[in-house]
Parts: structure tokens; sequence; C-alpha cells
């Protein structure tokens, strides 16, 4: 039972625990993304140990890589004097804990039922990506389309909010 | 005869272990150790030569001296350098935010140690062959934004912020002409793996078939790692030295330590993917293919070298205009042209 793969799993998942702690209970904003970068940093991890070697690389990209623009709308966004009491808490408790329970209730509750199939080996070699290719750009080819024109339409748009407006003649 | 040199050491090692009855975990953990050490050695001999090279390269640009006086012909100014640096007393500012300034120089160096894990020294002396080893590259690489950012902010310094600032713009904006200009190649190879990659240039180099990525790629790594004419993180003559501003002894020995290997990796990313890694050119494999890989990395660093002694820093509109509005849309057409080109050829072939 406690071989190597579970000794790693239980360090990282703790530590990944305490990363997304921290991301709430930090009072400084900043702080809070910092945490939130270790999370994803951790959350690649454990991908890893999922043989799930090109979403962690896609994870640290596209989350880890792009959270430091989160901070700096953090520090755009809030007044450097009072940074130190920028991510504060609520009166909310009870409302909060009620949805808190009702979401890990059902996410609970959807894991147990879900019937499970273990391979016996890995069915896939777990770096291989000719398969994510081949499934990308084949079966799945319609909605990998569909993403990009959306991401197109997202960039034209931020391109367009972004333009100067020339004051008129 | 040196072919093997490195690759018959470990084998040895491994047989004599194996001879000895050692648990074969601690064979291939003494063996693993044994390669962290080579890389970190390797990092830290070309690092002190790299400061020397650079110091006298530009002082040969200029038509001075540069440093002359420890050692003949100044050849022991970076040990004296680096001994200063160790006995300096470590200086924390009062207002700084304690745990990001303290964890930032020691994450700044650990990423670029990571990425050496994948790169191919020689024939078969790769320290893990990564099935994804372009994108692992990327990917480690990315994360270096937000320590560097972390570095700036802690510091309680306006003209760290500024820089922090500054290197988040400029990451993002020459990240996507990288990975572009990478993605060329890896079309071209099919195959993530960088000793794929490699292989396949054994007849004919990337940077024969791929010209523009190749200068894309040399410009946009440039930039990447922050080296004049991109030098607008630190830039001295503006905003001190930027993140660095407020650290002191081996803090900031770490933050140059990790300058100076991101270099080392941006000139081994362009020997890797364009110059054929360690193929021999015109079949003189009479030297054996890690020196091969070595002269080639010390050629392009030469190259960036001549770059950085040679323009002038540029201003930071003007930096994100040429990666937007020039290197990016360049890079797509590259891809486009690629593409097609790979699809004709084939198209002919059969």
């Amino acid at each position: 039972m406690f071989n190597g793969e579970v000794i790693a799993f239980a360090i990282v998942a703790f530590l990944l625990i305490f990363s997304a702690l921290g991301v709430v209970f930090m009072r400084n904003i900043v702080h809070s993304v910092l945490f939130l970068a270790a999370t994803f940093v951790l959350m690649a991890v454990t991908y890893l140990m999922l043989d799930a070697g090109f979403l962690a690389g896609i994870q640290l990209v596209v989350y880890a890589g792009a959270v430091s623009i989160m901070v700096v709308f953090a520090v755009m966004l809030t007044k450097r004097s009072d940074l130190h009491e920028t991510n504060l808490f609520n009166s909310l408790t009870i409302p909060g804990a009620i949805i808190s329970l009702l979401v890990f209730l059902g996410l609970s509750w959807v894991v147990v039922k879900t019937p499970w199939n273990i391979a016996e080996r890995p069915l896939v070699d777990p770096m291989a990506i000719n398969k994510i290719a081949d499934l990308m750009f084949g079966k799945f080819v319609i909605p990998f389309e569909v993403v990009a024109v959306l991401l197109l339409v997202a960039l034209i748009g931020a391109i367009i909010l972004a333009l100067e407006v020339k004051p008129q003649k | 005869m040196g072919e093997n040199l490195f690759v018959g050491m470990a084998k040895g090692l491994r047989t004599w272990l194996e001879s000895n009855h050692f648990l074969p975990i601690v064979t291939d953990v003494f063996l693993m150790l044994l390669a962290v050490v080579g890389v970190l050695g390797f990092l830290f001999l070309n690092a002190l030569f790299l400061i020397y090279y650079d110091r006298k390269f530009g002082a040969w640009v200029q038509a001075r001296l540069g440093p002359n006086r420890v050692g003949p012909r100044g050849i022991f100014q970076t040990v004296a350098d680096t001994l200063k640096l160790f006995a300096k007393e470590i200086f924390i500012p009062n207002n700084v935010d304690r745990w990001p300034y303290l964890l930032a120089p020691v994450l700044i160096f650990t990423i670029p140690v990571m990425l050496f894990l994948v790169i191919p020294f020689g024939k078969g002396m790769v320290p893990y062959d990564l099935n994804l080893g372009v994108l692992y590259l990327v990917a480690v690489t990315s994360v270096e934004t937000i320590v560097l950012w972390m570095a700036g902010w802690s510091s309680n310094n306006k003209y760290s912020l500024l820089g922090a600032m500054r290197s988040v713009a400029q990451m993002l904006s020459y990240e996507m002409p990288v990975i572009f200009a990478m993605l060329s190649v890896v079309m071209m190879a099919g195959s993530m793996k960088l000793s794929d990659i490699v292989a396949a240039q054994q007849k004919v180099w990337f940077i024969f078939l791929q010209p523009v990525g190749f200068l894309i790629y040399f410009i946009a790594v440039n930039a990447e790692f922050k080296r004049t004419p991109f030098d607008l993180v630190e830039g001295e003559s503006e905003i001190i030295s930027g993140p660095y501003t407020e650290y002191s002894g081996m803090n900031f020995a770490l933050f140059f330590l990790a300058e100076y290997t991101n270099f080392m990796i941006g000139a081994i990313m362009v020997t890797t993917l364009f110059l054929g890694g360690w193929n021999a050119p015109f079949g003189w494999t009479f030297i054996p293919s890690w020196l091969w890989f070595i002269i080639k990395m010390y050629f392009v660093i030469t190259l960036y070298m001549w770059t950085r002694w040679t323009f002038l820093r540029i201003r930071i509109d003007q930096m994100l205009n040429f990666a937007w509005k020039f290197l990016l849309p360049v890079s797509l057409v590259n891809i486009f042209v690629t593409g097609v080109g790979l699809y004709l050829y084939r198209m002919i072939r059969w």
C-alpha cells in the first residue's frame, strides 16, 4: 500500500490543499495570487503523476504562466497603500458554508457513483501526443475549430476595446 | 576515441555498482544524482567562463582592456568576484515582503536548471529524453515570469516594480514568436522529442530549411532572456537594475547566475533546434559529438555577445510593437508556408 507513488501523491496533495487554502485565507491579494500560482504548478505535478504529460505542460503554460498577468492587474486595480487588507472576508459565513458543503457532497457523490475501469497497464504511451493530435484533427475537428473561432473573436474584441479613441474633428 | 567518454563512464560505473550487488534502486538513484552533479558542474564552469568571456569580448569590441589584474589576462577575475559575493552580508531592506523576497532568488535559479533535464548534450547523452521535450521547455520557461515578478514586487521599491512590470510585458509578447518558431521546427521533425529533432538534422540542418524561423527564434530568445537590445527589465541607466535592485550578496549572485544560465539555455536551444545539435558537419566525426555541441553553443553565444555589444537598448513601446506587429505575423506566415511546403513535398515524393 505504502509504495513510492502513494507517498509522493500524499505529499503533493498536502501541498496542493495547503496552497489552495492559502489562496482563500491570505489577506493580501498578491499573496493569494502567488499561492494560486503554486496551486497551478502542483496541479501540473498531479497530472504528471497521472501520466498526463501533455496536460501538465499545457497547465503550466496556460495557468501558471498567465497568472502573472493576474498579479499585475491585482496591483493595478488596488491602491498600493492598503494592499495588506485587499482580500477581505465577508459576513456571509453560513450561506458560504452551506454552498461549499453542497458542492463537496455533489462531487463526492459523482466520484463514488462513477464506475471506474481500472486498466492493468497504460493503454497508450503516456507521453505520446500523436493520439491527442489524431483526435483533435479527426474526430473532434469541429469543436476544435469552433474553439479557434471563439478565441479569434475574443482576440478581435480585445483589440477593439484597447484601441485608442481618436478625438473627432 | 573521445566519443564514448561520458557514456562509457556511466556504463562502467553501472556495471561496477551492479557487480557489487547494490540494490537496483540505489544504483539508479546514484547515477541520477551523478547526472545532476554533472549538469550543475557543466553549468557553473560555463557560467564562470561566460562572465569572463562576456567582459573580455565587450572590452575587445569597445577597444579597451577589460579585466586584466587577477591571474594571467584577468582569467581569475570571476573567481575573485564570486568569492567576494560569498563573503558579502545578505542585506534585507526594512519593508520588504519577506517570504516572496527570500524565495525569489532560489526559485529563479531552479527554473533554468530544470530546463537542462531534456537537453541532448551528445550522442546518447540526455539526462531524460522526454517525449514532450519542446513543450516541457516552453512550459517551464513560462513559470519564470511570475518568479521575476515576485522579486520585483516584494522588494518594495518603485524601480524594482517597474522592472517587474516590464518583464511581464516582455516575456508575454516574446513567448508567442518563440513558440511559433519552435513549432515550425517541430513540424519539420515530426516530433517534440529533442533527440528526434537532432536526429532529423543529420543531413540538413534546420537553419537551411527554416531560415525565417531561425531569425525569429534567434531574436525572440534574445528578448525572452532579456539581453541587450532587449534588456529593458534591468535598464541600468533608467531603473538601476530592475527587479535585482534590492538584492545583495549571494541573493544577487543567484539572479546573476540564473541570467547567465538562461543565456546558455538560449544558445543551447538555438544549437539544438537549428544548428543540428551534436551532429558533426561535413562528417567530421573525429571530433566527439559532445565537443561539437559545445563548439556550436559557444559560436551562438559569441553571436549573441556580438549583438549585445553592437545594438542599443530599444524603448518599451518599440519592443512591444516589434513583437506584436512584426515578429508574430511573420512567424504565423512562416508556419503556414512550412505547412504547405511539407504537404507539397510529401505529394511530390509519392
